[in-house]
C-alpha cells in the first residue's frame, strides 16, 4: 500500500498544468482550450487543497479552491456565450481561422 | 469579531459599497422603467459622483480592514490607493460621456441597463485590485474586472470584429490568470499564507527554493502583465482595442491599466521591501531579482510597441500600440524601485488620462461620422473641421511628450527618478523611443493638415462634446505649465502604506 504524501499531489498537478497549458497552445477548437484552461484551473485547486491539508496552513488554500470552483464556472459561461456568439458570426470555432484583425 | 468592530471596517469599502449599490440600482432601474432607457446615464453619473465623496473622505484615512488571520487585513486603504480610485472614476466619468455621443453604443440602446451594469462590475473590481492585500482577493477581484470586460469587448455585436475581440481577450485574459493562479499556489504552499504582510514576514530569512519562487513570482506577473500589457503578454492588446466598441477601448487603455499599476507596485512594496531607506529607495529582498526582470520588460514593451505602431494604418490599432509602449514607460516609474518612482507613476498617469482619453474622443467623433478609424481617411480633415484637427494635435503631440504639454512634464519626471538611480543607459533608449514614437503622431496630423481631399465633409460636434474635448485639450496644456499641485498630490499619495 502506497503512502500518499504532499509529492504525489504536486505530481499530479503539475501534470495537469501541463496537459492544461499544452491543450491551449495546440488545439484549434476554441471550446478544447476552454477545457485546457479549466485544466490549469483546477491544477492549482490540487495545489491549493493538497498545501492546506499537509502544510497545516489552516483553511484558506480551501476556501480559495472553493472561490476558483465558482469563478471557473463564471467563466466559463461567459466564455461559452462568446463562442456561441463566434459560431453565430463565422459558423466555425476554429480560434485559428478567426483572424481578420491582423494585417 | 463583534458587530462595532464590523461596521468600523465596512468605512473602510465605503466606495466599494456605494459602486455596488449603483450596480444594483442600474439592473433595477432597467427592470423597472423598461421603455425608458435615456436616465441611466445620468443614474451612472449619480453613482460616479457619490462613489467620488467617499473616495475623497478616505484620502485621510489609512490601514487595513477585513483580518483572515494575525492583525493585518486583506484591504488596505490610503491614499495611494484614493489616488488611483479617482483616477478610475475620472475615467469612467469620460466613459459615461464617451458612451452618450458614441454611435455604436447608440446603436445598442435597448441593451444601455446591460451596458452600464457591466461598465460598474469593471469598476467595482477595479476598486477591489487597488486596495487588495490578499492574493485570494487579488485573483478574485481581476477575475470580476476581466469578466466584464470580456463582454464588454464584444458588447455591440455590429460587426465580426466584435466577436472577434472577445474572443481574443477571453483566451488570453484566461490563459494568464490560470497562470497567475498556479503561482499564487505555489507562493502559498511555500509560506503558508496569502496576506502580503504575512508573506513579507514569511519571506524574511525563509529558507525557500529560489528556482520555486522564481517559478511562482514570474507566473504572478504573467497575470499582472496582462492586464497592463507588458511585453511579452501584449498580443490580445491591438487586436481588442481595434475590435471593441470605442468607448470600452479607450477605457481599457487607461483605467485597467491604471488598476493593474497600483496592484504591480502595492504587490512589489508590500510583499518585497524590507526596508525604505531615506532617501525613499526600497531595499529588497534578495529571493528575486524583480529590478532585472522589469528593465528587460519595459524595454521591450516600449520597444516593440513603438517600432510596431509605425506601421499601422488604423488609428485604433495605432493608439493600442501606443498605450503598449506608455505601459514601457511607465514601467521605468516602478523598475527604480523608489518612492520618486511611484510618484512620477502617478503623476502620468493622470496626464495619460487626459491626454489618450481625448485622443480617443476625437477619433471617435470623427469615426461616428465617417464610419472608419482609417488613417487615409482622415486626409484634409485638419481643414474641413480645424477644432478636431488642433485639439487633436494637442493630444498627440501630448503623447509624443513635447514640451509644453503635460506629456513632456510626466516623462521628464520619470526620467528624472532614472537618472537619480544613475540607470543612463535605460535612460537612453526610453529617450530614442520617444523620438521614434514623434513619427507615428505627426504622421496623423500630416495627414489631416498637409494632404488634400476632394469633397468636403463637415464633422458635427455637439456642444457639450465640444466642451468636453476643449476641456480635455486646455488640461492637457495647463498642467504642461502649472503642475505643481498634481506632483504634490502624487507625492503625498506615494507612500504606499508599509508596516
Amino acid at each position: 500500500m502506497i503512502h500518499v504524501s504532499l509529492t504525489h499531489y504536486l505530481v499530479v498537478s503539475a501534470f495537469l498544468f501541463s496537459f492544461g497549458l499544452y491543450g491551449v497552445v495546440t488545439r484549434k477548437n476554441a471550446v478544447m482550450v476552454l477545457m485546457g484552461i479549466e485544466l490549469i484551473l483546477n491544477s492549482a485547486n490540487i495545489n491549493f487543497v493538497a498545501f492546506s491539508k499537509f502544510g497545516n496552513y489552516g483553511l484558506n488554500g480551501q476556501i480559495m479552491a472553493l472561490f476558483v470552483i465558482i469563478l471557473a464556472a463564471a467563466e466559463a459561461a461567459i466564455a461559452l456565450a462568446i463562442v456561441l456568439n463566434i459560431y453565430k458570426t463565422f459558423a466555425h470555432v476554429d480560434v485559428d481561422k478567426i483572424n481578420n484583425l491582423k494585417e | 469579531m463583534n458587530i462595532a468592530n464590523f461596521s468600523q471596517m465596512l468605512s473602510f469599502i465605503k466606495p466599494e459599497l456605494a459602486v455596488s449599490v449603483t450596480i444594483l440600482v442600474v439592473v433595477v432601474f432597467d427592470l423597472i422603467f423598461n421603455k425608458n432607457k435615456k436616465i441611466i446615464p445620468y443614474i451612472a453619473l449619480l453613482g460616479i459622483v457619490v462613489t467620488g465623496y467617499y473616495v475623497i473622505q478616505q484620502y485621510a484615512l489609512s490601514g487595513t480592514a477585513f483580518p483572515t488571520s494575525g492583525k493585518y487585513g486583506m484591504v488596505t486603504v490610503d491614499a495611494f490607493a484614493s489616488f488611483f480610485k479617482m483616477i478610475v472614476l475620472i475615467a469612467t466619468l469620460c466613459i459615461v460621456i464617451f458612451s452618450y455621443y458614441s454611435d455604436e453604443i447608440i446603436k445598442t440602446q435597448g441593451r444601455l441597463g446591460e451596458y452600464y451594469t457591466l461598465i460598474f462590475g469593471m469598476v467595482l473590481g477595479m476598486f477591489v485590485m487597488i486596495s487588495a492585500s490578499d492574493l485570494i482577493l487579488i485573483y478574485l477581484s481581476m477575475e470580476l474586472m476581466s469578466l466584464s470586460s470580456y463582454v464588454l469587448a464584444g458588447f455591440t455585436k455590429l460587426r465580426t470584429r466584435n466577436s472577434e475581440a472577445a474572443l481574443k481577450y477571453l483566451i488570453y485574459g484566461a490563459i494568464s490568470s490560470g497562470l497567475m493562479l498556479f503561482g499564487i499556489s505555489l507562493v502559498y504552499g511555500m509560506t503558508g499564507t496569502t496576506n502580503l504582510y504575512q508573506l513579507n514576514a514569511a519571506l524574511q530569512g525563509a529558507d525557500v527554493n529560489l528556482y520555486t519562487v522564481g517559478f511562482a513570482l514570474i507566473l504572478i506577473f504573467a497575470g499582472i502583465g496582462y492586464k497592463i500589457s507588458a511585453a511579452p503578454f501584449h498580443f490580445w492588446t491591438p487586436d481588442v482595442y481595434e475590435g471593441a466598441p470605442i468607448s470600452i477601448t479607450a477605457y481599457l487603455s487607461v483605467a485597467s491599466k491604471a488598476a493593474g499599476f497600483a496592484l504591480l507596485m502595492r504587490f512589489l512594496k508590500t510583499t518585497f521591501v524590507t526596508y525604505v531607506d531615506p532617501h525613499g529607495s526600497w531595499q529588497l529582498f534578495n529571493i528575486f531579482d524583480w529590478q532585472t526582470l522589469l528593465i528587460l520588460i519595459s524595454v521591450l514593451t516600449m520597444t516593440l510597441g513603438n517600432f510596431a505602431a509605425l506601421w499601422q494604418d488604423n488609428l485604433k490599432r495605432m493608439l493600442a500600440y501606443s498605450s503598449i509602449a506608455h505601459a514601457g514607460y511607465m514601467l521605468l516609474g516602478v523598475l527604480v524601485l523608489t518612492n520618486k518612482g511611484v510618484s512620477a507613476v502617478m503623476f502620468y498617469f493622470f496626464v495619460y488620462l487626459i491626454m489618450n482619453l481625448g485622443a480617443f474622443f476625437v477619433v471617435m467623433i470623427i469615426a461616428n461620422k465617417i464610419g472608419s478609424e482609417n488613417i487615409d481617411d482622415y486626409d484634409g480633415l485638419g481643414y474641413s473641421s480645424p477644432f478636431l484637427g488642433v485639439t487633436f494635435g494637442i493630444f498627440l503631440v501630448s503623447l509624443t511628450g513635447l514640451p509644453p504639454t503635460a506629456g513632456f512634464i510626466g516623462k521628464l519626471n520619470l526620467f528624472v527618478a532614472l537618472l537619480d538611480k544613475q540607470m543612463v543607459v535605460v535612460a537612453v533608449i526610453a529617450v530614442i523611443n520617444s523620438v521614434v514614437s514623434l513619427y507615428y503622431y505627426i504622421r496623423v496630423l500630416k495627414h489631416m493638415f498637409l494632404t488634400k481631399r476632394d469633397e468636403k465633409i463637415s464633422i458635427p460636434v455637439p456642444m457639450p462634446a465640444f466642451l468636453f474635448i476643449l476641456v480635455m485639450a486646455t488640461t492637457t496644456i495647463f498642467f504642461g505649465i502649472y503642475f505643481t499641485p498634481i506632483t504634490s498630490w502624487a507625492q503625498n499619495a506615494a507612500a504606499i502604506l508599509h508596516f
